[in-house]
């Protein structure tokens, strides 16, 4: 990251060492991405990122910065008028050979997606479709992608991904009306875990879930990360969870990173005054209490942003 | 004296399984006070019943059982008395971008209720909207009179829609997760005017949210709802710091916490090794 024009974002000392003895997964170089609207919107901004095997590294930020339309860009998602203008995403498989992900095409391309880097939506409440069962949706990520597997072994593959997330294998034949809003989450993450990828980047994967839910999924997602070693790109706005789960935070705004740091250092010695005005807006809930509580300051209004 | 009052509030729902129908308990036996400058946080995880007591205080659903008070007396169930109940309490809903109409200003927004509710007329309706937008902190009210929702944040609609709340002159706020589906470094602005109203207006505040950290900094008492039951309630410092109920400490422990970080991840790792 020598090499930028611009000012890369802050971090510390701590985290150039915690990187330092790390193998990466996935390189973005330079990435800068548009949306060829009038005016054309710059919505991703020169952003260089390495993602090492097996972290989990989250991406915060508040809506409209940025953070799904990059998270689009490494998973070559993006669909106009959104355009990858320059920059290169780099996948450095575990076989050791090295993927140009910008430049896949047709069916290379196709073999790429959801088989080294896969993905759990955003609003996957509503990602299932709701006119075909769960073994089909399951089933049909391997027809696809493994189409040498019989019948059988899908079935039986289906079923063990269930088990994975921890949901009941009978629920196979259920369709998504019939499961909770936890249960299809988990639903998804099976799906995303089908063929083992390297890379799962998750969009808000917990965001409309209520804090009990939400703490199982997490949970099974650190669970399964431990188990089968893929890295997680965890994008959310919430920055107390990101801290909690976290090895590194990217903290992005307006289409840049400004902060990219292990949790600890993010937690204990922010340096960008947007991550310390992220860390502020959570009240802690067994701290003392904050000098924003109820003083009802007429400054209130003063941080919004036009939307 | 003046107070809102819910006693023994009960609402069942039929649930139909197929040919078999059943009775689903969604309340069952909740009271509590809510009196001027006070607010009271409804705690609890979805289903647990808080939404469906929401409801019933707005008057959008009936209850089965249980009876509400406004000042002390029952509130009529239609004319004149659920009308005057309706000048007094109103709602803040969760979403902001669907409870605006995308067709209207916000000087439209405020003016019916105004005008619905007989607070002004007239010549006097552009005044009294700028008088509510100043109380909500959108100045220049004349600037952000002329706007359409699309044009502002999520926070200024949720202040349009709690300037829209009190236009009819509403002593009591029922609000239902009105900062949930904002961006968090805009939350803390929208609840710090909810307080400074709460404070200075000595309006009562009923705020329903599943976030127990900000039911504890803005809310002088917290009831954890359950299934339908409260399971615990008292002063917000009590119910947070010493939990009683084992539900209680079940939500408090899945609450992220920036300062238990990396705790997540040791915890797995030694449920792992032990198994």
């Amino acid at each position: 990251m020598t090499a930028t024009t611009t000012t890369g974002p802050l971090s510390s000392s701590t985290h150039d060492a915690h990187v330092a003895g790390l193998e990466p997964v996935l390189t973005a170089r330079h990435v800068s991405i548009e949306y060829e609207v009038d005016p054309p919107v710059l919505a991703v901004e020169d952003v260089s990122l390495t993602l090492h095997r097996g972290e989990i590294l989250g991406l915060a930020g508040e809506s409209g910065c940025g953070k799904t339309t990059l998270a689009y860009g490494l998973n070559r998602l993006l669909k106009p008028p959104a355009i990858l203008r320059s920059g290169e995403v780099t996948f450095h498989d575990a076989n050791g050979t090295d993927i140009d992900v910008v430049g896949l095409t047709g069916d290379s391309l196709r073999a790429f997606r959801w088989d080294r880097v896969s993905m759990v939506f955003q609003g996957a409440m509503n990602s299932l479709n709701p006119v075909i069962s769960v073994r089909k949706q399951l089933g049909d990520v391997l027809t696809t992608h493994r189409p040498q597997m019989g019948k059988q072994e899908r079935a039986a593959r289906s079923a063990e991904l269930l088990e994975l997330v921890g949901v009941d294998p009978s629920r196979l034949d259920s369709f998504a009306h019939e499961l909770s809003g936890g249960m299809r989450q988990r639903v998804m993450i099976a799906m995303a875990m089908a063929l083992n990828p390297q890379v799962m980047i998750m969009d808000e994967p917990t965001t409309a879930l209520d804090v009990v839910v939400q703490r199982g999924i997490l949970r099974e997602i650190m669970r399964l990360r431990e188990r089968f070693n893929f890295a997680v790109v965890f994008i959310t706005h919430d920055l107390p969870l990101l801290l909690e789960i976290s090895d590194r935070i990217a903290v992005m705004r307006a289409g840049q990173i400004v902060e990219l740091d292990t949790s600890e250092s993010i937690y204990a010695r922010a340096q960008h005054p947007y991550t310390r005005q992220l860390l502020a807006s959570f009240p802690s809930l067994t701290g003392d209490r904050g000098s924003f509580v109820r003083t009802g300051v007429s400054q209130d209004v003063a941080e919004e942003e036009a939307p | 004296m003046s107070s809102l009052e819910v006693r023994n509030l009960v609402k069942e729902f039929k649930v139909r399984n197929g040919m078999r129908s059943s009775v689903l308990r969604a309340v069952n036996d909740v009271s509590f006070t809510l009196e001027p400058g006070r607010t009271i946080a409804l705690v609890g995880e979805s289903g647990s019943g808080k939404s469906t007591v929401a409801k019933m205080i707005s008057q959008l659903e009936t209850p089965t059982s249980g009876e509400i008070l406004l000042d002390g007396a029952p509130v009529g169930r239609r004319g004149r008395g659920l009308e005057g109940y309706r000048h007094q309490v109103q709602m803040v809903f969760q979403d902001p971008f669907a409870s605006l109409n995308p067709y209207h200003t916000v000087a439209h927004h405020l003016e019916r209720p105004l005008r619905i509710h007989g607070v002004a007329s007239g010549d006097r309706l552009a005044p009294a909207v700028h008088e509510l937008l100043e109380r909500v902190n959108l100045v220049p009210a004349d600037v952000y009179a002329a706007k359409r929702p699309h044009e502002m944040s999520g926070g200024q609609r949720q202040r349009v829609a709690i300037a829209r709340a009190l236009a009819p002159g509403a002593r009591f706020l029922v609000a239902d997760e009105p900062v949930s589906m904002l961006d968090v470094s805009i939350r803390l602005g929208v609840l710090n005017l909810l307080a400074r109203l709460q404070r200075e207006e000595q309006l009562g505040v009923l705020y329903i949210t599943h976030d127990l950290a900000t039911a504890r900094h803005f809310s002088d008492e917290i009831l954890v709802m359950y299934r339908g039951d409260i399971v615990e309630r008292g002063p917000s410092d009590d119910v947070i710091l010493n939990p009683q109920h084992e539900y209680t400490r079940t939500l408090l422990a899945a609450a992220p916490e920036p300062s238990r970080h990396g705790r997540l991840r040791e915890e797995v790792r030694a449920e792992l090794a032990a198994s």
